[in-house]
């Protein structure tokens, strides 16, 4: 059914229509809309038996979903950035226990610097927690994902994770498919548990467990992320034949025929980047565009299937590792270490810094033209590092550098 | 005020215990009959004397034969979890899940909102902690149970320290008490003075239909706080003083003597209480000073040897004896 609708209003529908029974969150911007929307359907009745429950903290959210995905319930929560951080001891738990679940992370920066607005320092914090990572390119998509996400998560018992950019998608007003609530009881069965709390059959789950065997379960959540590569697929395919749209899988390919520079990215940004291909492309530059829908697991055979014998590679990053690069990057380099490729990383989009169309062709310009830095923070003003950096050498109690560099631009905040 | 549970008049010789084949089947302990569930059963690593695994079976147990045996136990990381479940082996004979160390409150809330939404109110929640777990790293996911009023029994078997790790103090140590990171050191030996965190009365504060403190001493008087407990409906609190021979200095045969001891000297009190109000306290049988808990304990050796510390005896003497203003400890038995 087509509606014009907020992305997070969206989102805590299409999590309403898979019949959830425990919803348990703690409001942090720019989750808050997708879970007060769930929050009013329990109230109201609209969601049967379902549980919502107002916790003092996310660390408490998480823990609340475990109890309760270990007590068999389809369970649910959001968050974002400093809230992810703050539960993240529950999130490795989650997945090491194997606890089936579905959270939407609504990407967002994290401080120091305090900020409340989009990039991919989140998720990437949790990557190596055994969650599945879905990123969303669109609302669109975010609705539909959340729906394969709730089936991956019980087929394959892990925990799975949605991520959409904060402010960009989830307060994005636009037109959506929402899927009608006889399709998705169709799409998506009844949880079964592999493992469940149960007074008639007694297991302990979450026992202590030494060197003699850690490596082995510790590898089956290795297997099932493996497992997770060839169901993605097969569900996103599944979902096609239910609801007629191509959504979810491992990677969106567009306009790689060809293409001897392919940008490699995830999220809202691909769209601003499919255009700027486009501009390229009328320039004469052969370029094209892997987007990653699933970045956990990492789909290694997908994009050396896909992205041909290019002769560069530029990765558009949301986040980035200090001291090293771009976290992306790192996972792309070693999918096509097989090949001989220039890589190329820019770093993009931090804390909400707009990603223009401008910025992006120069950018991709340079790089078919090979005289982009193999490390570029892009729009950055080095000017304003400079003069910082020239200060910390001046002047041992140099003080905040966030409140200098926004004295130095005249930026509000710098009093 | 009322006395805390029915009083049992009969006791053997030379202690308080009672013996169990002297009463009538109705009054004795769900640990002496014959349908005890074993919740925690043989076979677990614990210590020589360890007072939190016997806290547990007696507790766990009692809530099983409160709730014709539908119990699914929430554990935070510790000792009671470690000694317990030695992989893959497991001495819970009920349905038990141990998420990390501060979680046990949330992960019981998870539980019980699961078994709502599942119609199975028939089914209830113990979750449990140490006092690390409890008063420390747990206390704000507690917090919240607590005042969400989530259908869940809490219980803290307090032993006064992290024990697990190697006895560091926690914010449930007395003063004056030595641990790894309080030693008996310097011109104020032990733990520092203060009024650490009187967890009981936080879980008062928040008003929830009931709490409850007990020791691993008197077992007719914790397993009726469970059974009891269980007959309310969202949260509750019980915390049970549960002696550690290792962490203490004790001997393991001095673990009951000194659960005993810790309330008969005032320094534990042993109280019930509802939505906020204390509604009874066990009283003191025969009040005996605290040197005579103090010294069975090498926590505490520093207050007598090489110096006796009357100063410091006596402060611990003066907060026991406030304890005994407080709940009104004494009187008629």
């Amino acid at each position: 059914m087509l509606e014009q609708i907020e992305g997070s209003k969206a989102v805590a529908r299409a999590v309403a229509s898979c019949r959830p029974e425990v919803i348990c969150a703690y409001p942090i911007s720019p989750q808050t809309h997708i879970v007060e929307a769930l929050g009013s359907m329990v109230k109201g009745g609209e969601l049967g038996s379902c549980e919502f429950i107002n916790v003092e903290s996310e660390f408490g959210a998480m823990s609340v979903l475990i109890g309760a995905s270990a007590t068999g319930a389809r369970s649910y929560t959001a968050t974002a950035s400093q809230g992810l951080l703050f539960m993240i001891e529950a999130v490795y738990n989650a997945a090491g226990l194997g606890l089936p679940m579905v959270m939407t992370l609504a990407n967002r920066a994290i401080g120091a610097p305090i900020n409340i607005w989009n990039d991919h320092s989140d998720a990437m914090a949790v990557r190596d927690s055994g969650w599945i990572q879905l990123f969303a390119d669109s609302n669109q998509a975010a609705v539909d994902l959340h729906i394969q996400a709730f089936r991956l998560s019980q087929d394959v018992s892990l925990p799975v994770m949605v991520c959409m950019d904060g402010y960009i998608l989830t307060h994005a007003v636009e037109r959506l498919d929402l899927p009608e609530q006889e399709s998705v009881d169709k799409f998506l069965p009844p949880f079964e548990p592999r493992q469940v709390l149960d007074v008639d059959d007694p297991v302990s789950i979450g026992a202590m467990v030494g060197p003699d065997a850690f490596a082995e379960v510790r590898y089956l959540a290795h297997a099932k992320q493996m497992q997770a590569i060839e169901l993605i697929p097969a569900i996103a395919s599944e979902f096609r034949s239910a609801f007629g749209r191509d959504s979810g899988g491992l990677v969106r390919e567009y306009g790689l025929d060809g293409a001897d520079t392919v940008v490699v990215a995830m999220g809202s940004v691909l769209g601003a980047i499919e255009d700027a291909v486009d501009e390229l492309r009328g320039a004469g530059i052969r370029a094209g565009v892997i987007g990653i829908t699933t970045f956990r697991p990492f789909p290694i055979s997908a994009i050396r299937e896909a992205i041909g014998t290019p002769a560069r590679v530029v990765v558009v990053d949301r986040a980035f590792s200090a001291g090293m690069g771009s976290i992306l990057a790192t996972d792309v380099a070693l999918a096509l270490s097989h090949q001989p490729v220039r890589i190329y990383t820019v770093v993009a989009g931090l804390g909400g810094r707009a990603i223009t169309r401008t910025s992006l062709v120069h950018c991709l310009e340079d790089a078919a033209n090979d005289v982009l830095e193999s490390l570029t923070f892009l729009d950055l003003d080095h000017d304003v590092v400079n003069r910082e950096l020239e200060r910390m050498r001046k002047d041992r109690r140099s003080g905040p550098s966030a409140e200098n560099i926004l004295r130095d631009m005249g930026l509000p905040g710098g009093a | 005020m009322a006395v805390a549970y029915r009083q049992v008049k009969f006791y053997q010789t030379g202690s308080f215990a009672v013996g169990g084949r002297l009463l009538d089947t109705p009054e004795r302990t769900v640990q002496s009959g014959m349908t005890r569930t074993n919740a925690l059963t043989l076979g677990h690593r614990a210590c020589q004397g360890c007072g939190e695994a016997l806290g547990a079976r007696y507790v766990l147990d009692a809530a099983m034969h409160a709730t014709g045996n539908k119990v699914i136990a929430a554990n935070a990381t510790g000792c009671l979890e470690v000694f317990t479940t030695p992989y893959p082996e497991t001495s819970w004979q009920v349905p038990w899940l141990h998420s990390v160390f501060g979680n046990a409150a949330a992960v019981g809330s998870g539980i019980a909102a699961a078994l709502r939404a599942k119609g199975r109110t028939d089914i209830r929640v113990v979750a449990q902690a140490g006092d690390g777990g409890t008063v420390d790293i747990g206390i704000g996911c507690l917090s919240g149970m607590f005042e969400r009023n989530d259908d869940v029994l809490f219980v803290c078997y307090d032993n006064e320290a992290y024990m697990n790790t190697g006895v560091q103090r926690s914010g449930s140590t007395p003063p004056a008490a030595r641990t790894a990171t309080t030693e008996a050191v310097g011109d104020e030996p032990g733990n520092p003075w203060g009024q650490g965190k009187d967890m009981p009365r936080i879980a008062m504060a928040h008003e929830i239909p009931y709490v409850a403190t007990a020791t691993v001493a008197e077992l007719h008087d914790l397993e009726y706080k469970v059974e009891k407990a269980m007959e309310y409906r969202g949260a509750r609190y019980i915390h049970i003083l549960v002696p550690c021979p290792l962490g203490w200095g004790s001997e393991p045969a001095d673990t009951i003597r000194l659960a005993r001891l810790a309330k008969e000297t005032g320094i534990f009190p042993v109280f019930e209480a509802e939505k906020g109000e204390v509604i009874a306290a066990s009283k003191i049988r025969s009040k005996v000073p605290v040197e005579d808990y103090l010294s069975l304990q090498r926590r505490y050796a520093h207050l007598f040897k090489p110096a006796r510390r009357d100063d410091v005896i006596g402060a611990i003497q003066d907060s026991a004896d406030r304890n005994i203003r407080r709940f009104g400890l004494l009187g008629e038995v």
